[in-house]
């Protein structure tokens, strides 16, 4: 070890900067290596970006001239070459909400009872099984199911109900996995202080754990709106039809055993099945879809902030 | 310390063992609490004194695995054998080792056990906050700021926060599991006061990593090592010179632990 005044005079002999702040060769390298791990790693998130602007601005791009308020609230005319997409959009929604309606609080509540109450037996295994594996099932599969279990064995028939249970089927196991996540978030000592106090296990999850944990399960629950909105083979089964005309704009348009238009179907239809469609026409549906579904999670991210900036530690 | 005609037995423990997935923790242990005493519990890490006191209120049923043989006894009662565990607890005050404020307010967290147990009169819940933050020395320091969150009160106050939340049931047995790891010493040393005030009314189990504590605290001392009872006696016998057991005199002056 050298001392700094001794560091000063060999520095000033060299004519250089004190040596105790010299360059070496080790720290040259350790900058190099910094440099290009920067690089290299904004570089990969650079390129998660481009992709989804890419899509969005070539989207618009080559929706242009159809995108009008008309669009969104017409129905299609002339065999879907002309006029909007009121219908499919409807549709959707519908069966968004009903999915949701169904699988929500059935998700939600097996979370909880997976998690707060349930201890690990072979029951438990067996359901956390289950959760696992119905998230693995390919939609088209979920279709099947939804056609043979609620169209053709419950008699229901092709129907908005028989399609939204079918997205519900499709959509549990995500809901009950990012449900149990918010659950885990909530630091067991929570827990542990309002039983210490006599509270029981409803009581503490009723008032402490689950006002802790409702950003995460709400998150989670409208983050599968996009997959249900998205999915086509299970409501193609069960009960999306390829045209449905309802009066323009009119919300009230379709009922539970109705079945009804949807957009992604929709834009399965005008992009593959119907000859002489303006260029425009698939786009713009594509454009209501992405749109809806970026709607729907900026809602689900503001809900977040909303409910995070409550959140009290 | 405690005359020969007020040992009123309040806990009788006969041949405990816990043990978790068949691990035990502790090993076969048998005392007796009286009535407005303070017991220390002392020993080193592992030794099975948070166990012991999660057996007393029966939170241990909250940990998957855990095993409890032999019999704890509270007023002559079997705790095995109550149907109601949630009037145990409120029966039990526990506070843990680290503050844990819960995110309700000053005002809600010591108000959360009377309402949980069906207390709902404003007037009523107010006496039962009020009463309690003044028992635990925090009134005069939060009294103008009851909607504060618990969570944003300094550690000491939070500690003070977790003995008036445990004190807000009514209970006859008061635990404290460590309650000193986490504050400084002048709040410790207020909380002691406050203990020793509370004792004409409690019976207060004192589980601590600080002997002095034991020493300046404490009616009587048991000292746990591994699951067992080394030694349980007078407090003042525990830290004299000569302890029945020689690894008593060992730990408490600091020779080994």
């Amino acid at each position: 070890m050298t001392s700094l005044a001794e560091n000063k005079k060999a520095g000033a002999k060299a004519g250089d900067v004190p040596a105790l702040f010299a360059r070496t060769d080790l720290g040259r390298r350790r900058e190099r290596a910094e440099r290009t791990a920067q690089a290299a790693l904004s570089g990969m998130a650079l390129l998660v970006i481009i992709p989804l602007a890419l899509i969005i601005i070539y989207l618009i791009v080559e929706a242009w001239p159809l995108l009008s308020l008309d669009f969104l609230l017409e129905s299609p005319r002339r065999g879907m070459r002309e006029g909007g997409v009121w219908p499919a959009l409807l549709g959707t929604v519908y069966l968004v909400l009903m999915s949701l309606a169904v699988a929500a609080p059935i998700g939600i509540l097996a979370a909880v009872y997976l998690h707060e109450y349930a201890d690990d037996s072979a029951f438990t295994r067996a359901v956390q099984l289950a959760v696992v594996n119905l998230a693995g099932v390919p939609s088209i599969v979920h279709a099947l199911f939804g056609l043979g279990a609620f169209v053709v064995f419950a008699g229901i028939g092709r129907s908005i109900l028989a399609a939204s249970l079918t997205l519900a089927i499709m959509t549990l196991p995500v809901i009950i996995a990012s449900t149990r996540e918010a659950l885990a978030s909530v630091p067991r000592s929570f827990r542990e202080a309002c039983w210490n106090v006599g509270a029981t296990r409803w009581q503490t999850i009723r008032h402490v754990v689950l006002p802790n944990s409702i950003s995460g399960i709400l998150t989670g629950v409208i983050l599968q709106v996009s997959r249900a909105a998205g999915e086509t083979a299970p409501v193609m089964f069960t009960g999306a039809v390829f045209y449905k005309a309802v009066r323009d704009g009119d919300l009230f348009a379709y009922g539970l055993l109705d079945q009804c238009m949807a957009l992604s179907m929709h834009l399965f239809t005008v992009s593959t099945q119907v000859p002489d469609v303006p260029e425009a026409l698939p786009y713009a549906t594509a454009v209501v879809l992405l749109f809806t579904v970026l709607a729907v999670n900026a809602f689900a991210i503001a809900l977040r902030v909303y409910l995070r900036s409550r959140k009290r530690w | 310390m405690v005359a020969a005609s007020e040992k009123a037995k309040r806990i009788e423990v006969a041949d405990l063992r816990l043990s978790y997935g068949g691990r035990e923790v502790v090993r076969g242990i048998s005392f007796d609490v009286y009535a407005n005493e303070i017991l220390a519990i002392i020993g080193p890490a592992q030794s099975g004194k948070s166990s012991l006191l999660r057996a007393l209120n029966r939170t241990l049923d909250f940990v998957p695995g855990a095993m409890v043989r032999g019999t704890i006894q509270i007023d002559g009662e079997d705790i095995a054998r109550v149907r109601d565990v949630e009037a145990l607890r409120r029966r039990v005050g526990m506070v843990a080792p680290l503050p844990v404020g819960l995110p309700l307010t000053v005002y809600d967290n010591v108000a959360f056990a009377p309402r949980m147990s069906g207390v709902r009169k404003r007037a009523e819940v107010d006496e039962i906050v009020e009463r309690c933050l003044r028992r635990a020395a925090l009134w005069d320091e939060v009294k103008d700021r009851l909607d504060l969150l618990g969570t944003r009160l300094s550690g000491g106050q939070q500690q003070r926060l977790t003995i008036a939340r445990a004190l807000s049931h009514d209970p006859e047995i008061l635990c404290l599991d460590e309650f000193s790891i986490a504050i400084d010493p002048v709040t410790t040393m207020r909380i002691e006061d406050v203990l020793r005030e509370l004792r004409s009314q409690l019976t207060i189990l004192l589980v601590t990593n600080l002997t002095q504590q034991a020493r300046r605290l404490s009616d009587r001392t048991m000292f746990l090592l591994e699951g067992e009872i080394i030694e349980i006696d007078r407090t003042d016998i525990v830290f004299s010179d000569k302890p029945a057991n020689r690894m008593t005199y060992e730990y408490v002056h600091g020779v080994f632990g």
